[in-house]
């Protein structure tokens, strides 16, 4: 059913609300008398003026037209949509945890202290990492503190590298973050299956090489097989290896970045360790790094003090801050949570199952679909619409029809260097079933291809809204309504 | 292993296997060289039953000292305000928590409605024209509000109010490090940041001139005198605000701020000891298409149907890779949305009467406490919530005192600012009763 929902703006009348204040208990001036007349506010900000059940009904009727991996399954590739236990959600509402002043005194927060410890010490050991730093928010901040650090690490050193290389495969976070770092990018050439060109690789490093970044296994969901002669080639420039853990579900238990030779790791802790993805956030990105780089990590740093833990802020050669305060805390007790539930073995099925149902969903999906690679996958796996393309169907069709058998579509054209390309990431947390009946629906979408090629391009026919006109959003940028 | 959040039993795997047309998984992983496979299980603790984990988390949490059972008189970026019940109930829905970034906009239309209604409620906040959909938080805000007037301006400084929140100016100390800015910081007087010590600082290759209001000290700023200042040099003013006193201090875009920026946690969300948070940012219309992070626009459908997406993408990482605006992907949807719900709660008159319970409980306490003289006054210029006192006792005695009264104490302002020593920064917000108020009056009055 077609029809645009109203406008919280649109709803309501003068004078509702939807909370009730309480009556001032203190006697004191008027406002007007506490603030200068130039400071103050003469007209109220043009907010909603709605009854409470107005709001719940408003935000409700929103969650209806919003698909979560609750609604239904969710095969973003790159993105780990994995199922997000309910109980990690409680843990982040404790009073003892939600309720918690950053700035309390640290005698008071021992408790909050003792999960940063342990966090750092679970993602060290699951990376092969010496130490971790919980501050950054997000994959692209970890990225950020990351490769400030290595600057950090080279200046120190006396040395002052210029240069990131980054592979064509990768993702925008990488050269952007470089460039936002003030570095400059190399970008390399992958041979057609992904794999670095170790010759390319040769001729691109220098003096100037500050880092690799690379993300393994590569965003085409395979293993860099030659990641030791990667590593070994950066480190005799001098250069340091970055891990972009966006990929880390496929390797729990498995193999470790720290092991590979890689010095700076982030994880995204709302990917690999359950917690949710929040419609784009809040995430979590902790950085792992090796020994040479914890002086500079940022501030504070949590240490172990009299049988309980300090933050220490004593540290000359640290970086900085990349956040007000710790961390995405919330997020970091939910993928506390998760890590406890899950124990060592736990965490290595994840992984193991995360493959399995890549390989199984590309292993019947290539009948139909081109399939770039001929190897098995890592925890997702990259196909294209080669094959339907004489139909004049397009990978951001076959999308877009997902959407009427009730499906997430997969990552579309991503990477880069794939024309085409659907990266579907199906996670360890789907059943058979599941995978079964997303398998039948993209078969039948390629049969519907062939035989019937418009239901497929005007596709979707189910949802609130047809296909957006995306050019005229931008055009004529509307980005917020006007009384 | 079948476990609750892994489905597959022994005959699932085989059947998978089979299919697949290998024997075993290790089959799969053949790509992995075997001196790079882990050949011992992880060091970790051993799994716990859900309901093991539910005690276990709630030992964790109640090591804490919460704010459920202490009165907070602490401030200094983080505020513990009133969360109306809406807001979680709201944003528990897990259509909303478990999705991911509105990349489909034809199922994610709910998601994005509400982050064009965020966007607009932080445009009417803040008096500009355009608002992104979030940052991580406050202090990356700020940081990114330099850079981008850096690259607006072509220019290479910027000049930040020594009375903005310390951590900020270290975020963007870091952020400027490698990027070859500088940042030059100006004086306070009195609280409040003078507006000769800025002029003195900002020049022809100033950037950007930044304050905070209310600052660091809770003392108000002049925004339109830095404005001015700020624009005689060819500079954009940017102004970090709490969103809350916005509901009694005049926009900062009338008062002529090019960007508007701040820490979005007191709209909604729990202190949660640092984060999740939110940055909310804003600027004139004229410089949205140098703006970081996700922005979502109005549009139709091929049938004219109002719909949103995501837009001005061709400033993001994903589209511009090392031209983008900033780096960042993931922010802080799920904020933006509670930020949004807390602002349709309080509503339009609900969001100045709050800010107003704020300044008065706090001008009361300040009243009670300068009057009994059971401390000094530190500031003269205008505060909103927070406020500098100078106490007899070191901060740290005044505060263990205070902690054995079920109450948090303010901030030791010397740990930031040497000459402040023995000063304490008390905030007040509208959570505080009379009671808990004149408790702490007490309580200080009795260690003085
Ligand atoms: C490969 C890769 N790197 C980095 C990122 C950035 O992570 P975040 O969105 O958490 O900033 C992503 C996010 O999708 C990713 O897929």
């Amino acid at each position: 059913m077609r029809k645009a929902e109203a406008l919280i703006f649109e709803k309501g009348q003068p004078g509702r609300r939807a909370v009730d204040l309480p009556a001032c208990d203190v006697p004191a001036p008027d406002a007007a008398a506490l603030i200068p007349d130039a400071y103050r506010r003469k007209t109220p900000a043009t907010l909603p003026e709605v009854s409470q059940l107005e709001l719940m009904r408003h935000y409700t009727a929103l969650s209806r037209r919003t698909f979560g991996v609750d609604t239904g399954f969710y095969p973003l590739g790159s993105c780990t949509m994995k199922y997000n236990p309910k109980i990690n959600e409680d843990a982040g509402r404790l009073d003892g945890f939600a309720a918690l002043h950053p700035l309390q005194d640290e005698a008071t927060a021992q408790g909050a202290l003792a999960v940063l410890a342990a966090m750092e010490q679970y993602l060290a050991e699951i990376a092969g990492m010496d130490a971790v730093t919980m501050q950054p928010a997000a994959g692209a901040h970890g990225e950020l503190t990351g490769i400030k650090l290595i600057r950090a690490y080279h200046r120190h050193r006396g040395e002052n590298r210029t240069k990131v290389i980054v592979p064509d495969s990768a993702h925008g976070t990488n050269p952007a973050t470089a460039a936002v770092c003030g570095l400059e990018i190399v970008e390399i050439k992958s041979h057609a299956d992904g794999a670095i060109d170790l010759d390319a690789l040769r001729a691109a490093v220098g003096s100037d090489t500050a880092a690799l970044m690379l993300t393994n296994p590569s965003t085409l969901g395979l293993f860099e097989r030659n990641i030791r002669e990667v590593a070994a080639i950066v480190h005799a420039a001098g250069g340091l290896l970055y891990y972009d853990g966006a990929n880390a579900n496929a390797i729990m238990g498995v193999s470790r970045p720290g092991d590979m030779g890689f010095d700076v790791i982030h994880f995204n802790l709302h990917k690999t360790f359950a917690t949710p993805h929040g419609g784009g956030g809040p995430g979590s990105g902790p950085v792992g790094v090796k020994s040479g780089l914890i002086p500079f990590l940022p501030t504070p740093v949590v240490v172990a003090a009299d049988g309980g833990y300090r933050l220490d802020y004593d540290r000359p050669l640290s970086i900085g801050k990349v956040l007000s305060f710790y961390g995405n805390f919330g997020v970091i007790v939910r993928a506390y949570a998760y890590i406890r539930a899950m124990g060592p073995d736990g965490l290595l099925a994840a992984s193991r199952d995360a493959v399995l149902n890549a390989n199984y969903c590309l292993s019947r999906l290539k009948e139909k679909y081109h399939s770039p690679f001929d190897r098995f996958c890592m925890h997702e796996c990259v196909l294209t619409s080669k094959n339907q393309k004489p139909y004049g169907v397009r990978t951001l069709d076959i999308a877009k029809r997902l959407l009427d058998y009730g499906y997430h579509p997969p990552t579309i054209y991503f990477p880069l260097i794939v024309e085409e390309a659907l990266m579907i990431e199906p996670t360890e947390t789907e059943s058979k079933e599941t995978l079964d009946g997303f398998i039948e629906a993209m078969l039948k979408i390629a049969a519907e291809a062939e035989e019937d090629a418009a239901i497929v391009k005007n596709a979707p026919a189910t949802t609130v809204v047809g296909r957006l006109d995306e050019a005229a959003a931008a055009r004529k940028p509307v980005v917020r309504w006007q009384p | 292993m079948t476990r609750s959040y892994l489905p597959h039993t022994a005959v699932d795997r085989q059947a998978m296997l089979a299919a697949i047309g290998v024997a075993a998984t290790e089959d799969l992983f053949a790509d992995i060289p075997a001196g790079l496979r882990l050949d011992r299980p992880l060091a970790l603790p051993a799994a716990l039953a859900e309901q093991e984990l539910a005690r276990h988390l709630r030992d964790l949490a109640g090591q804490n000292a919460s704010l459920g059972e202490y009165a907070c008189f602490l401030g200094a970026g983080a505020y513990d305000h009133y969360i109306p019940s809406v807001v979680d109930h709201v944003i528990g829905r897990s259509e909303f928590y478990t999705a991911y970034t509105q990349y489909q906009p034809e199922i994610s239309q709910g998601y994005l409605q509400a982050l064009w209604e965020y966007q607009s409620m932080i445009c009417a906040l803040t008096g500009l024209d355009v608002a992104n959909a979030s940052l991580y938080d406050g202090g990356t805000a700020l940081a990114e509000a330099a850079m981008m007037a850096c690259a607006a301006t072509g220019r290479q400084e910027v000049v930040v109010a020594r009375a903005v929140h310390p951590h900020y100016r270290i975020i963007l100390g870091t952020y400027a490090a490698d990027r070859g800015l500088t940042v030059k910081e100006a004086p306070f007087a009195d609280g409040a940041t003078g507006v000769a010590g800025l002029a003195e600082l900002a020049g022809p290759a100033t950037a950007a001139v930044i304050v905070q209001t209310p600052n660091f000290f809770g003392c108000l700023e002049d925004v339109a005198a830095a404005a001015e200042l700020a624009h005689k040099a060819g500079a954009l003013l940017v102004v970090a605000a709490d969103p809350v006193a916005l509901g009694v201090l005049e926009a900062p875009g009338a008062l002529g701020a090019d960007i508007v920026v701040g820490e979005g946690q007191p709209l909604g969300l729990p202190v949660s000891f640092g984060g999740p948070y939110l940055g909310f940012f804003a600027a004139t219309e004229k410089l949205m298409r140098k703006m970081p992070g996700r922005i979502v626009g109005q549009t139709t459908d091929f049938e004219g149907t109002r719909g949103f997406v995501l837009t001005l993408q061709a400033r993001e990482q994903h589209i511009r890779r090392e031209k983008a605006t900033s780096n960042i992907c993931s922010n802080e949807a799920l904020c933006s949305l509670a930020a949004a719900v807390y602002l349709t709660a309080v509503g339009r008159e609900g969001l100045r009467e709050v800010a107003e319970l704020c300044l008065k409980k706090a001008h009361y306490a300040h009243a009670e406490l300068v009057n009994r003289k059971v401390c000094q006054p530190v500031f003269g210029a205008p505060f909103f919530q927070e406020f500098a006192v100078r106490c007899a006792k070191p901060v740290a005695a005044v505060n263990a005192a205070l902690r054995r009264e079920k109450i948090i104490g303010g901030l030791d302002l010397g740990r930031y600012y040497p000459e402040l020593a023995g000063c304490m920064l008390l905030c007040v917000t509208e959570k505080r009763t009379k009671a808990e108020i004149d408790r702490l009056v007490r309580t200080m009055e009795a260690v003085s």
